[in-house]
């Protein structure tokens, strides 16, 4: 039984990719909150705040290293499975990666160091300047790494010959037309994905009255945070939509499985769509939404899947359905921000146990998002690497199936040993609660 | 850099079931865990690098040292994660669970780098521009040969770096090694650049012909004195010299290797012109590497500092 290599190339680097994003989408945000707590601790003394840090950074260096290890297998994967995709646009995404080397990748390793080991060695303004530098560090490496992925789906600043992508001005091709929308979301997705987990962390502390002093502290910062970034990340979602339809007007159609092209098109809250027969059965819709939330105009025009020919369209069924997973965890993010505030304007934050146990159940809802909105933005680049000039399909090693099958079987294996590991650690590290001295 | 710099923390992983104590196995681990993830982002800059450097060479490089490659990248995911869990246990069997992964990671992370090494001097198979062979050409007598001296140039670099870094039993106990080892490095060196030479009419070329004996020999000759020295320092107990020495041995090889295979970036069919990005990448990278290298180097030194001295058996954090 033999298997498309290229499939199984694809499967790979979908799961090294997925299983990779889950910790800088942790990291980057935990990064900042130790900053954050760290600053408080030098500016007040209270020694809860350093407590509350010791606390996290035994959580923040497991995370951050399965981030390295799991990241060094992306970046030679590009070359071993993908190697046309490497030849091709090397010129312009190798310098990218590079740079996110040079002024990311060092920062954040070497100050790491004297984060997590260095209290006693270094004074207290240096070991806060370590933590700043390596939060900072990881909004770096956001930074051209979206500027490269961002590139792959709204290409500029380029012309192409005899197959190759050469660069012709870097300011286009890094500020590309989808950039800085997909870096705020990105950012905010992280520093709220890292918030349901410090809010779900101490709500079950709180629950099991374990370290109920430095618990309050986490649960209301994080649950202000959540009230306050919430909104403005939906906002900077809706402006993201609003470029994709611009620029890649055949994902949005497929995400929301609109098959005709129209004026005030409706949004489908839910359905199933089919793309034999191009319709979406048991559909609920509500009229014109779409196109106003798209194009902020009730007779706004949307494309439509058939205005695209068959090879041109990602698969709709995932897109549809991930994207509606993305957005209702959104609102119930949103929810859980609103009643935080509510609660604690009546004084009843830390008592309310439905809240609580609520708050445990969101804790891996940053997660979720994250992963399906990626989802939906990569598959929805399909059939696309490069967006219109340069086909997954054809850019692809030339690798006997076998060998990729040996490799995908090798990574699924040890990922889900090394991840279980670490939950089991982490876990483990979260119920021993908050040391104190 | 990365040899160096990843060298001596993955030659300690090498080490590490043979220490004489648990506490020795604590002090080496605790002595490179500052370390290893600097250390290991300079493999990332490879990568990146040539990628970006020489994205002809990287999709053609890639591919063909498949096997090896991904060897290494499961060997540095156990390796690195052990550093972690490590801290992280609670019993003794718990804990034994992540040395070994510690050392089993090291080892195949440099037997595969090893493997490489060989089969990049053996030279690869292109056609148009791609990869042509089959995957299992990297594997052979001369790359495992590599690949074997490799984890004897690594250990060497660890145990020095543990003379440096660690006091009483684990030190004395890294200078008996290290002395062995010196041997076992001085054959090893000796049979590759023997058996080089012989792989290709090239390189023999290279060596051999004319007045290049005399132009080259200064470089073997060299080496041979840096091991000498090296003997020496160890004889007299010298605590930062023997790994000072090491990493020049190091650099004499790494020195005749690119003598040897200059101009190719990818042996012996793309030259590193043919195999380079385009200008405008490459000056933007250069301007790039020229301000932002130096910084580098200034805070991987400064984190080096704080951390200088002796390590400790203890808990780190």
């Amino acid at each position: 039984m033999t298997f498309d290599p290229i499939l199984l190339a694809r499967i790979q680097f979908a799961f090294t990719i997925s299983f990779h994003i889950i910790f800088p989408a942790f990291t980057i945000g935990l990064a900042g909150y130790l900053a954050c707590v760290e600053a408080l601790y030098l500016k007040t003394k209270n020694q809860t705040y350093k407590e509350i840090y010791k606390f996290w950074v035994k959580i923040f260096s497991i995370i951050f290293g399965m981030g390295v290890v799991s990241g060094v297998v992306l970046s030679y994967q590009i070359g071993t499975n993908w190697a046309g995709f490497s030849a091709k646009t090397g010129n312009i995404l190798g310098p990218l990666f590079g740079f996110e080397v040079l002024t990311a990748f060092f920062l954040e390793a070497s100050f790491l160091g004297i984060m997590l080991f260095g209290w006693n060695k270094v004074s207290p303004k240096m070991h806060f300047a370590s933590t700043v530098i390596v939060a900072i560090g990881t909004l770096i490496s956001a930074f051209w790494i979206i500027a490269a992925n961002s590139w792959m789906h709204t290409p500029q600043g380029f012309i192409i010959q005899d197959g190759i992508f050469y660069p012709t001005n870097w300011i286009d091709i890094i500020f590309n037309p989808s950039f800085i929308y997909r870096f705020c979301h990105m950012v905010l997705a992280t520093y709220l994905t890292c918030a349901f987990v410090v809010c779900g962390v101490s709500a079950w502390l709180l629950y099991h009255k374990k370290s109920v002093e430095h618990a309050k502290v986490m649960f209301k910062m994080a649950l202000f945070f959540i009230a306050i970034f919430i909104p403005l990340q939906i906002f900077v979602g809706d402006l993201h939509g609003i470029n994709t339809l611009h620029h890649q007007p055949a994902k949005i159609a497929a995400i929301e499985a609109i098959w005709e092209t129209q004026k005030g098109a409706p949004l489908t809250l839910f359905g199933i769509p089919d793309e034999a027969s191009e319709t979406t059965k048991y559909a609920i819709e509500i009229p014109r939404l779409a196109s106003l939330v798209l194009t902020h105009e009730i007779d706004g025009e949307i494309a439509g899947l058939k205005s695209f020919p068959v090879d041109e369209r990602p698969p709709v069924l995932p897109l549809f359905f991930l994207f509606r997973l993305m957005v209702a965890i959104g609102f119930a993010m949103l929810a859980t921000g609103v009643m935080g505030v509510f609660l604690n304007f009546k004084q009843k934050l830390f008592t309310s146990i439905w809240f609580q146990k609520w708050c445990m159940i969101m804790t891996p809802s940053g997660f979720i998002a994250l992963l399906s909105g990626w989802f939906v933005t990569e598959i929805g680049r399909q059939p696309y690497l490069v967006y219109g000039l340069l086909r997954t399909r054809d850019a692809a090693s030339n690798i006997a199936s076998g060998q990729v099958l040996f490799s995908l079987i090798s990574f699924v294996v040890v990922y889900l040993i090394i991840f279980g590991a670490a939950t089991f650690y982490i876990l483990r590290l979260i119920a021993k609660g908050v040391h104190t001295n | 850099m990365y040899v160096f710099l990843d060298g001596f923390d993955l030659g300690v992983g090498i080490l590490f079931p043979y220490a004489p104590t648990h506490q020795c196995r604590s002090k080496m681990m605790n002595s490179v865990v500052p370390f290893w993830d600097g250390n290991e982002t300079w493999l990332v800059l490879g990568g990146g690098g040539l990628f970006a450097a020489f994205p002809l060479a990287f999709s053609i490089i890639m591919p063909a040292f498949y096997i090896p490659i991904i060897a290494m990248l499961l060997g540095l995911i156990f390796r690195g994660v052990a550093f972690e869990f490590r801290f992280k246990t609670e019993s003794k069997k718990e804990q034994a669970i992540w040395d070994f992964s510690f050392h089993i990671g090291s080892v195949i992370a440099t037997f595969s780098q090893g493997i490489m090494l060989g089969a990049f001097i053996q030279g690869i198979e292109v056609e148009d521009g791609t990869f042509v062979g089959n995957s299992f050409d990297c594997i052979n007598s001369f790359s495992l040969m590599t690949g074997l001296a490799l984890i004897f140039g690594y250990s060497l670099l660890g145990s020095t770096w543990l003379i440096m870094k660690t006091d009483r039993r684990t030190a004395e106990w890294s200078r008996r090694v290290a002395s062995s080892l010196v041997a076992l490095v001085a054959i090893s060196i000796i049979l590759v650049s023997c058996w080089t030479p012989f792989l290709n009419d090239r390189i023999y070329d290279k060596w051999f012909s004319g007045s290049n004996i005399f132009y080259l020999a200064p470089i073997p000759f060299a080496a041979f004195l840096t091991i000498c020295f090296l003997v020496r320092s160890l004889i007299k107990k010298r605590e930062k010299q023997p790994f000072i020495l090491t990493i020049l041995l190091f650099a004499l090889c790494y020195l005749g290797l690119v003598i040897s295979l200059f101009p190719f970036v990818v042996p012996y069919q793309i030259s590193f012109e043919q195999g380079a990005a385009v200008s405008t990448s490459l000056s933007l990278l250069l301007v790039g590497i020229s301000l932002i290298l130096p910084i580098i180097l200034c805070y991987t030194a400064y984190s080096y500092y704080v951390f200088r001295g002796k390590s400790s058996h203890g808990k780190m954090y």
